[in-house]
């Protein structure tokens, strides 16, 4: 069952060398606030999984810039430069995934699968030490389930319930990193009273979350 | 030869050529994002952003950017109406799934059988593949769109690709600022000639050897 909480309360559940999912691409849908608090802590050897690691200076890249993270699984870094620094240097340990491929290897776990066939990294170096099968005469790759400890998300309302609402291209990976960690935690920009979010409506099962924590309400200009 | 720029231009509008209305189309960032600007009077596209959304518009006006809109690139944009937003899950099955008629990608390097490499070079440049492999797997058309040769000068369009590639025999067509190239199962076609480019000139600048038919 969802419960709201404090920021300062939320992060406190997330400890040095857990896994850690998080939400957003390129910052956009990232929860920032929740970031800042893990950098605040000084937390240490973070297994990270994300799309990016945001654009150098926003919340995101501060986890690689304030050394957070020892692991990071992630589709894209060219936007943080001191993550690829941090790689070069063998600081970082990086692995880096055709982004269809993590989402579905995140929402595998999530939907309890052992894992899914996929025709992307077929000939490429991604294809290195994964089994292949055939099926139907076309060649796969199997790539296995992603879980995490801890899943870091961003919604644009929520009712106290958990049942989520994002906004624009804010979704991205929230929805299906909200089923694939042990413990979701998720910035709101707006929590209301259950009931106040038609069901039809809901585009993450509230069952999902854990946590609420209220974000001070975005300025979001009027665009139709 | 024309100048670079004329060239360039030449490109964008050759590309802008490929679509009819209606195409669902992933726009790569650079030389492929102006392929937008450049379609045809009356053909209109469905164009999808891999991080989510489908009808992408054209940047905002100053001063009405939305922090939750932003294209693939993280550049804010705009969603025309029509438009719809969705998790990247559902983002690269529709990718993956062939729902996409037609993706438009740069190249660092292009070879014969079809084969790009676009997504890192070792030791140098490794920012990751992003939705680049997925893309050029699942859409169902690939067009490469990029200079015929690199800034140093350096062949781009070769017999085989020497840098780690982005996925294997699934580029359709090259198109350049020196022409238009069909992957065949025989090698590459050479079907256009920009203005004031002579076969001979495109060759010269190309490592595979080009045909005239298929």
């Amino acid at each position: 069952m969802a419960q709201v909480v404090s920021l300062e309360e939320a992060i406190s559940k997330v400890q040095n060398g857990m896994t850690v999912m998080v939400g957003g691409f390129i910052g956009c849908g990232a929860p920032d606030q929740l970031l800042e608090e893990v950098c605040q802590k000084g937390t240490k050897d973070l297994k990270l999984i994300a799309n990016d690691t945001g654009i150098l200076g926003d919340a995101m890249s501060q986890l690689i810039v304030k050394r957070c993270v020892s692991k990071l699984i992630a589709t894209h870094i060219g936007t943080n430069k001191e993550t690829g620094r941090q790689m070069s240097a063998s600081e970082l340990d990086v692995k880096l995934v055709p982004q269809g491929t993590l989402v579905e290897q995140i929402r595998a776990a999530g939907a309890g699968l052992g894992g899914i066939l996929t025709p992307t990294g077929i000939g490429t170096i991604v294809e290195d030490g994964k089994q292949k099968l055939v099926v139907n005469g076309t060649e796969y790759l199997l790539e296995l389930p992603i879980r995490a400890n801890v899943a870091l998300l961003n919604a644009y309302k929520a009712d106290k319930a958990g049942n989520l609402v994002y906004r624009r291209a804010a979704r991205n990976f929230n929805p299906v990193m909200a089923m694939a960690a042990d413990l979701v935690i998720v910035q709101v920009d707006n929590i209301v009273e259950v009931g106040e979010i038609d069901p039809d409506e809901v585009m993450t099962p509230g069952i999902f979350i854990d946590y609420l924590v209220q974000k001070k309400p975005l300025e979001v200009p009027d665009v139709g | 030869m024309l100048d670079k720029e004329v060239r360039m231009e030449w490109l964008v509008n050759r590309v802008a050529q490929e679509f009819k209305t209606g195409d669902v189309v992933n726009l790569g960032i650079g030389i492929p994002t102006k392929v937008a600007n450049a379609l045809p009077e009356g053909i209109k596209l469905i164009l999808q952003s891999e991080n989510g959304y489908m009808g992408v518009g054209p940047a905002p006006e100053t001063g009405k950017e939305d922090p939750d809109t932003v294209n693939a690139g993280g550049q804010y944009a705009t969603i025309l109406p029509g438009g719809c937003c969705f998790d990247s899950a559902t983002s690269f099955a529709i990718i993956r799934g062939g729902h996409v008629d037609a993706t438009v990608l740069g190249a660092l390097q292009v070879d014969e059988e079809g084969n790009l490499a676009n997504w890192m070079i070792p030791g140098k440049m490794v920012p990751g593949m992003g939705g680049a492999m997925d893309l050029v797997v699942g859409a169902r058309r690939v067009i490469v769109a990029m200079e015929h040769t690199a800034k140093n000068g350096g062949v781009k369009v070769l017999k085989k690709c020497t840098l780690p590639l982005t996925a294997a025999k699934q580029v359709n067509l090259i198109i350049t600022d020196m022409g238009v190239m069909e992957v065949t199962p025989n090698g590459l076609v050479l079907t256009e000639m920009a203005p004031g480019v002579t076969f001979e000139g495109v060759q010269a600048c190309t490592e595979a050897q080009l045909l005239t038919e298929a």
